[in-house]
């Protein structure tokens, strides 16, 4: 697989941020995340090790290391439910019940329907807006079922 | 409560605080076109920092003009060299810098320019975790205004001074918090933390000297350089100068980041601050600032919230995040929280942080689900003395075994009781699942 032509022009000016090139590899997989199926696929893997002039185990290895970086495709919707310490103490877990019940799936799972994927995380900095869910990248925060309801009633 | 001068959340209650604009328009950049028509002199800019007596706010307070001047002399040591603005804030309870960074971006950028001129240095790459897309965002748009303005990049202001400002992107890995772990990170690795010796002002990012430094600390750089660093060691306590952000969440009734002097007691900002406990119910236990700080109890709020005072009491400032939990609260639960935190953001580098951070996490799990064995709480005491302090890489093994140490000093009985009965009295509501690793 190529990288697409925007990405590679893309990471051809993010490298010039750095002495190294390898620095961008991060931001990088961010983008390929992004842009391509909201996952890190094997061939993404491979595309970005020839980019960088790496192994392409070395990509997989920085790739697995962090917990933002899926390695498995999810479900059109991803909501991040935090289940830190400040969130749990003011309804995370009942939080987490809900949005399960809600959108037919289990913590870690994706919806049969590959509609929904719901996964537990760790603190968000959301602390002082307890409990917080990040729904496809943006977060939602002072949170109860009834606006959890209405967040995920809009959704297609 | 005595009344204070606040200046760190000013600009932000303004509308489009994050604009140039509006930055601008309230003395934003002041400082620095002190700094550069003055001219002042890097050492001077560094002196200053010293006297203001600045700690670092990212939780180990190191003094901040200290820390620059661990830098290099150019003259003896041409090599490029960087500043790492650490703003990635994960530490739980923490949630403060963001504030600054959607709120009031160019206040960290001013704040980044003066650095790199007092230390001479090439470039600053503002590292923000992932999840925190908004700061990332605000920030870029921020920096290009600022470059546009001729404030970022080559020949600021028209001087001889040059400066890029880059954004970096991590993804989701609390270790990248600790300044080594971050370099590794920021240079597209695993977030492993380095051994220290070497340290980064002369082996950092790239191998060059580097300083790394929390958003809050920078962020108090502008207001040090315009008004002095004698205006700043004026306010607060004898080793803790300044005002703080104090982000406080859990159980009380106004959650929120709150600019404080230091001095001000715990009790003073549960109750005149965050309107006290919610539920007219009352305070079991807090932490002052972060999860990684010994717990204390409810009766110990009257303790300044200060790097002393809080040492005395044996714990520690971090972060200045308190996480306040009522007198319902399982104590159980909470460190099964806590310790599962550090086991899945463990890098696995050090076997006693690998391995102890599991097992803490699999004993607090057990004895919060009513499985707990006899000896569980002597183990918990064993193992975290096992895992600090010390003993690893980085701190992340102390910063599980010093809220477990807490844990087992101060609620001995509570957890001794669940496991005697066999199931947690205090017990919330709970959803199984097998952590994601």
């Amino acid at each position: 697989m190529a990288l697409p032509a925007k990405l590679i022009q893309e990471f051809d000016e993010l490298v010039t941020h750095y002495p190294e090139k390898r620095a961008g590899l991060i931001p990088a997989l961010h983008r390929c995340q992004e842009e391509l199926g909201g996952w890190v696929s094997p061939d993404t893997m491979e595309a970005l090790a020839e980019y960088f002039g790496l192994e392409p185990v070395e990509v997989y290895g920085v790739a697995s290391f962090y917990p933002m970086f899926r390695l498995t495709p999810p479900g059109k919707h991803v909501i991040s439910v935090c289940h830190n310490i400040s969130c749990e103490l003011r309804g995370a877990t009942e939080l987490m019940e809900h949005v399960c019940k809600k959108t037919g799936t289990k913590p870690y799972g994706t919806s049969a329907d590959g509609k929904f994927t719901v996964w537990p995380v760790e603190c968000q900095g959301a602390c002082a807006n307890a409990p917080m869910i990040d729904l496809d990248g943006v977060y939602h925060e002072d949170l109860t079922t009834e606006k959890v309801d209405k967040l995920l009633g809009g959704l297609a | 409560m005595k009344s204070f001068e606040r200046y760190l959340l000013e600009r932000t209650k303004l509308a489009n605080s994050h604009t140039l604009a509006v930055y601008r328009a309230n003395g934003g950049y002041k400082a620095l076109e002190k700094v550069l028509k003055k001219p002042l002199t890097p050492a001077e800019i560094i002196a200053e920092m010293k006297a203001s007596n600045l700690r670092g706010r990212g939780g180990a307070g190191f003094p901040c003009g200290m820390k620059w001047s661990f830098m290099p002399d150019p003259a003896k040591d041409p090599r490029p060299r960087y500043l790492a603005v650490n703003a990635d804030e994960s530490e739980p309870g923490t949630c403060k810098d963001r504030v600054l960074m959607e709120k009031d971006p160019h206040g960290l950028i001013e704040g980044c320019l003066i650095a790199a001129y007092a230390m001479r240095l090439q470039a600053v790459y503002i590292y923000v975790r992932g999840e925190y897309r908004k700061s990332y965002d605000t920030l870029l748009a921020a920096i290009a205004e600022a470059r546009k303005a001729g404030l970022v990049g080559k020949n600021v202001m028209g001087t001889e001074f040059s400066c890029d400002v880059w954004m970096h992107k991590g993804a989701g890995a609390y270790i990248c918090g600790e300044e080594t772990g971050l370099m590794e990170s920021l240079e597209g690795k695993r977030g492993h933390p380095r051994p220290k010796p070497p340290f980064p002002a002369g082996f950092g990012l790239w191998g060059k000297p580097t300083t790394v430094n929390n958003v809050e600390t920078i962020f108090n750089v502008p207001f040090i350089v315009e008004r002095g660093g004698a205006w700043f060691s004026s306010i607060g306590t004898q080793n803790s100068k300044g005002n703080f952000l104090c982000g406080i969440s859990g159980h009380v009734e106004k959650p929120g980041v709150y600019e404080l002097p230091f001095g001000v007691t715990a009790r003073e900002i549960v109750d005149e601050v965050a309107g006290g406990i919610w539920k007219g119910r009352k305070c079991k236990a807090w932490f002052p600032g972060g999860s990684s700080c010994a717990l204390l109890r409810g009766e110990d709020l009257d303790v300044v919230l200060d790097h002393d005072s809080l040492k005395a009491k044996g714990s520690s400032l971090g972060t200045a995040a308190m996480i306040v939990m009522d007198d319902t609260t399982s104590m159980a639960r909470v460190m099964e929280i806590i310790a599962r935190f550090y086991d899945h953001e463990s890098c696995g580098q050090c076997s006693q942080c690998r391995e102890g951070t599991q097992w803490l996490a699999q004993i607090f799990h057990r004895i919060a689900t009513g499985h707990g064995k006899p000896d569980d709480v002597a183990t918990l005491e064993s193992l975290a003395k096992g895992m600090a302090p010390g003993k690893t890489i980085c701190a992340l093994a102390d910063a599980a075994a010093i809220p477990t140490l807490s844990a087992v000093r101060i609620f001995k009985t509570e957890l001794e009781e669940c496991i005697r009965q066999a199931k947690d009295p205090l017990a919330p509501p709970r959803v199984e699942y097998a952590g994601a690793h």
